[in-house]
Formats: C-alpha cells, structure tokens, sequence
C-alpha cells in the first residue's frame, strides 16, 4: 500500500472535503482517485504532482502530493 | 467616424483654459485609442527627459474605440504619462463605470497640461466642461471625495486621488467608482502634482455604431462565449481573482517573505476560497461585464467595502507573511481610500520588513511610529499602509517605493523590483516565460500587460511547460502585443479567458467599421509595443534596464515545488530581441520601424539621445 495525499481547490471541494489522506494499492494512477473522488477527467483542467503537471495515467508513490484544480483564472 | 467620439479635451491647469479638438479618426484606427494613442500624443508633446511631477509632464485619461460600447467588458479606460516611479512610460488600467460613463460626454480623451496653481478639479457635463475650486476635496479619501460629488451632481461617476497622489507618493494610485484602481506606475502623484483633484462625469450621449444590428449580433455570441467558458463563468465569479492563491502556491512559486521563499503551508488561510467562506458579501461586475470578478466583502467591524484582488491578497499577505484575511482587507480598504497601489504598497512593506531583518532599519528607526517591521504581524501592514500614504514618521520613507527605501540603505537588490517597480505575484524564477515579460515590460515589473502564467500555469489557450526556454520569447512577444490590442480598444484582459485575437477583429469592426484584420490588430499592438519602447529609450531607459532582481537570477529557489530553479533572462533576453526585430542591443531597427508604419521615428532615438 501507498499513502498520499489529495488536496482539493475551488469548486472541487463543493461536497467533498479539502484535503484527503488516502492508502490506495500500489499501481494506482491519477485516474483512479479521480474516479474515487466522483471528479470527471475533463473537469480536471490542473493536475499538479507534487507540484508540477502531472497526467491522469500517471502512477502514484508512496508520499506524493496530488493537487487537483477546476479551470481557473485571475491575474 | 463611429466608434470613438471625435473629440479630444485639452485642459491647460496652469491659465485654466478648455480647448476641444477634434480626433483624427486615421491616427485613432491606427493606433486604436485609449493606450495606444495616449502613447502617441506623450512622444509627440512631451519632450524627453521631463520631471515626471513637473508642469511640463502631461496626464492623458483616455478610453478606446469600444469604451462604452454595446459589447462585453467595455468599461475600461487608461492614463498614459511619464511616471514618476520608473521614468518609463506610465500606463495604467481601470473598469467600473467611469470610463463609459466619460465617453458618453462625447469625448474621447483628455489631455492634461501644466499644473494649477491651488487644488481643483474638472466638471463635465456633456458639452459643458469646468474647472473648478477644490478646496473643500483636498485632503479628504476617495469615498469621501466621491460623497461630496456624487451628491452635487445627481449621477455623475467619479474618479479621484487620495491623500496619497496629494502627497506625491510614487506608488499613489487614481481611483474611480470608489474602489476600482488605475494602480501602477505613480500616476496618483502625477495627478497630485498637477493639483488635480478629481474628474466628475456625466455624459447623455451614446457611442457611435457603424452596424447596429451586427454589433447587437457580435455581442451576443461573445457573452455567450464568456458564458459558457469555465473560467469566466465559474472560478472567476465565485471566487474572484484570489481563486489564483492556491494553485500558485501549489507550483511553488508564490513569493513569500520579499521572494526569500516561494511556497507557503498557510496559504489557504489568505486564499479565494477562504475569502468567500468567510468575508464574502456579493460579487460585483463593471459596466457590462458578464464576468463579474470584483469582490465585496464585510469588514471586521461589519462594514461593506469592495474586496481584494488575488495581487493584493499576495503583497500584504504571504509576501509579508500576514496569513490575516481580516488585516488584508483592511490594508486594501486603506489604499482604495488613501489611493496607493495595492501591489507596490504590500511589496514596500516586505522589503521594509527584510531590510529590518538584516539589520539595515533598526528598532530606533521605528520606535516613534509604534509599528513594528516583524513579518506575519498583521497590526503593521494596516498601520503603515497608513502612514505611507499621509508620509507620517518612517512611513515617509516607504511611500516612494521599495528602491528607493533599500537603495538609501545601500542594498538595492533588496528590492524585488524591474525598472524601479515592485514585482508581482508570481516568482519567476519557476515561470520562465513570465519572468521574461517582468523583464521587459514598458513599465518596469508587472504581470498583466503579458500574461504567461495564463499558459505557464492555467492552461490557456494551451499548456506550456513553465521551466522550459523553447519557444517562450516568441510566445511572450504575442501576448505583450495582444494585450496592447486589447488595452488600446477599451476591453479587459479578463475577456482573453474565453476570447481570442477574432473574437476582439470582430467586435471592433461591428463598432468602428471594417478596418482590422487578425493581423493588423495585432500589429497595431506591435506597433503601439514598439512606440513605447522608443519612449522609454529617448528617456535613457535601455537594455540595461530590462533585467531582474539578482536573487531570482543567482540564488536558486529554497524550498517548494520549483526548488533550485533560478531565471535564465540571460539566455532568453537575446532570442526576444530577435524575434522583435530588433537589435542586440533591443532597439527597434529601421526595418521594423517601417513595417510598423514607425517610419517618422526612424533616426529617432540617435536624435533625440544627441
């Protein structure tokens, strides 16, 4: 088992919590805690590991960092 | 001529004369209005090498071809002169209801000249334009002035400066509608030094439409663009422009203690969503805007003032390490009433802060104020923002900006600013491309006339990779030229989230007539780029200038997720000047002046430097 942690931004915590720590199987990508979370790919618009552009196909390790952004903007 | 108005106000302050001129509608489409011929009128009038606070500088506020026009987001105008902070050209931005509301005077522009010799401030009414006595506004904030104003003449909007452009700080702001900020570059102090108080407006008439129908049609289909477009019609809303708080601390480059750090534990203790879960009373929208970005929010002693944006969160927040929404709001509230930009202000007081860390400022320096220059304390960011704008006790020594204050300590690289202006939020040294538009920008450190975090980070209009040099000079010469485009008609950079180079082809032509392809829009954004560099070079402001504070150059990031990342300006610095088409020593060639239709510049620089 792998521990990391998910943390939540925006509109994704509407119903959800802002910050999980979750002990998943070995193997599991990002695509898997987004579907365990109920977010949509395509809603997914910034996916950081550990802090840089992560793809949804990624594997995760133990101690990853997962931050999970709707579209945003500002400036 | 539709579109724009046809006229110009030229105000002499120092024999309190009015002239009206007449606009030449080529040089208007060429140069699109507001920014681009603001920049036009500076070269031309003013001669180089002006004290920015002296009579001889001029004030231009002006607005665009599509200001106040039947098309989203048009409530935007600018204020171009000489600023004080950098001695570069000054142009800054502002939305809310004024800038319509001026145009429908039935003018396009005004140019201010000299300096009256006591404080007044300009009335107009359609055709009837006044100079008047403002004796009774010296010395009052923003609100107060705008009270006064605002119940002299029923439905006029107002723009005024505070105590802090009276007092010619270099870092005052001039404020319309209350709370909305044409911030950067000291044009507050301009204002100040003309004795120029404020502007009262209130027009009747309407923008001219060259087709009525297609602009009806145009807009439509734009609005619905913004509408359905995710950012514009959801995180922008909800949470305003702080939504950024977070995913910039999340890559690891939000600046935290004067750019000493770049990632913050605390940050979601000052971020959007916070703000909305705790502060938030409504969200606002300028003139027709379907975005509605702007904040309001509920003080700590319950009253309701407009909010702060994501770079005010950040300069009076994790830059001084004040994880306080209630104290950054307050801060914020200060500099609307007091008439300071957010970001120079917040920035000033970190680097006071750093500066009192390495034992340049001493505890005897600021035992007089009863503030302390600690970081994290909440008491100081209010107090001095305060004392910055009425230069009380050390406050007086803040007021002109971050360089200046480390400069008179001998360590001026202690200031996190380009050209003399303090740097945005966003450290650069993990956005490779962002920090190349600091570098160059025309009006010294600033985030908003290119924005590359927009694809370095967000994802718009692709995702590009934020450490990597390929292809970033050329993208980051589109952007500048872009948002000149886009400054110049009188729209906000906040359209670009859903709307693209056609979409502003397109609603510019529906309202001025068939002028502007995709290109030539854009061009005419080069060109207007290209006009304000040869501003800055006859002004001594040269390649030498478009560089970055030492410590995002040498010291490599310390801690977060973009750490050991330094800036590489110096490899990026020579293929921007390249793709410009301009020299290694990044001036304008005579090619690209002709290609720009920059001709009567060419020789230009050698004579004016001569």
């Amino acid at each position: 088992m792998i521990s990391v942690e998910v943390r939540l931004f925006a509109t994704f915590r509407e119903g959800r919590k802002k910050k999980y720590l979750l002990e998943l199987p070995e193997g599991t990508t990002i695509l898997d805690v987004l579907n365990r979370l109920k977010i949509n790919e395509e809603e997914a618009s910034i996916i950081l590991l550990n802090g840089v552009d992560g793809d949804a196909s990624r594997e995760l390790s133990n101690g990853d960092v997962l931050s999970l952004f709707p579209p945003v903007g500002g400036g | 001529m539709y579109g724009y108005m046809g006229k110009i106000l030229r105000i002499n302050l120092t024999d309190r004369t009015v002239k009206k001129e007449d606009l030449d509608f080529e040089l208007a489409k060429k140069y699109l209005g507001s920014r681009g011929l603001g920049v036009k009128i500076m070269m031309d009038e003013v001669p180089a090498n002006v004290d920015p606070l002296s009579p001889e500088n001029k004030l231009i506020i002006a607005s665009g071809g599509l200001t106040g026009a039947p098309v989203p987001t048009s409530g935007r105008y600018m204020v171009i002169t000489k600023s004080p902070l950098t001695g570069t050209i000054g142009i800054s931005n502002s939305g809310g209801f004024w800038g319509p509301q001026f145009k429908a005077t039935g003018h396009d522009l005004i140019i201010f000249e000299g300096k009256a010799d006591k404080p007044v401030y300009l009335y107009i009414n359609d055709d009837q334009v006044e100079i008047r006595d403002a004796d009774h506004l010296w010395g009052k904030t923003v609100s107060e002035t705008t009270k006064i104003l605002e119940e002299e003449f029923e439905g006029c909007k107002t723009l005024a400066i505070g105590p802090g452009g009276e007092n010619l700080s270099l870092i005052s702001s001039i404020i319309n509608d209350v709370d909305r900020a044409a911030g950067r570059g000291g044009v507050g102090a301009v204002m100040g030094s003309k004795n120029l108080k404020a502007i009262a407006v209130k027009g009747s008439k309407k923008v001219p439409l060259y087709d009525e129908e297609k602009t009806k049609e145009v807009s439509r289909a734009k609005v619905q663009i913004l509408r359905e477009d995710p950012v514009a019609s959801g995180g922008l809303p909800s949470y305003g422009s702080a939504v950024l708080v977070n995913i910039i601390n999340e890559s690891g480059i939000l600046p935290v203690k004067n750019f000493q750090e770049s990632y913050t534990d605390e940050a979601d203790k000052i971020s959007g969503e916070s703000l909305a879960e705790k502060h938030l009373v409504k969200n606002s929208a300028c003139y027709r805007c379907p975005i509605a970005c702007g904040r309001v929010v509920k003080m700590a002693d319950g009253s309701i003032v407009g909010g702060p944006e994501y770079e005010t969160i950040w300069a009076f927040g994790a830059d001084c390490a004040v994880y306080d929404l209630e104290a950054i709001n307050e801060a914020n509230m200060l500099c609307n009433e007091y008439g300071l930009d957010t970001i120079s202000t917040g920035a000033t007081i970190a680097a006071a802060m750093e500066l009192y860390q390495r034992g340049y400022i001493k505890d005897e320096d600021i035992a007089a104020d009863g503030l302390s220059l600690s970081w994290g304390d909440p008491k100081a960011i209010v107090g001095w923002t305060k004392k910055m704008a009425l230069r009380e006790g050390f406050g007086d020594k803040l007021a002109d900006g971050s360089y200046r204050l480390a400069q008179s300590y001998g360590a001026p690289d202690l200031s996190m600013s380009v050209k003399k202006q303090e740097l945005p939020a966003y450290d650069p040294r993990g956005v490779q491309g962002h920090g190349l538009t600091y570098a160059v920008n025309n009006r010294g450190g600033c985030h908003i006339k290119g924005y590359m975090i927009s694809p370095e980070i967000l994802g718009y209009p692709e995702k590009l990779d934020r450490f990597s040099l390929e292809g970033k000079a050329a993208y980051t010469k589109i952007f500048l030229d872009l948002t000149a485009a886009i400054d110049s008609i009188g729209l906000c950079v906040f359209s670009t989230f859903g709307l693209g180079l056609p979409d502003y082809v397109h609603m510019y032509n529906a309202v001025v007539g068939d002028v502007h392809t995709d290109e030539s829009l854009l061009e005419a954004g080069e060109r207007i780029w290209n006009l304000e560099k040869l501003f800055n070079l006859r002004e001594g402001i040269d390649s030498k200038e478009d560089k970055l504070p030492k410590r995002l150059l040498e010291d490599p990031i310390e801690n977060g997720p973009s750490k050991g990342y330094v800036h590489k300006l110096d490899e990026l610095l020579p293929e921007y000047y390249a793709v410009r088409g301009w020299d290694e020593n990044g001036i304008p060639t005579e090619e690209t002046l002709e290609r720009l239709g920059l001709e009567e510049y060419k020789g230009y620089i050698v004579k004016e430097m001569a």
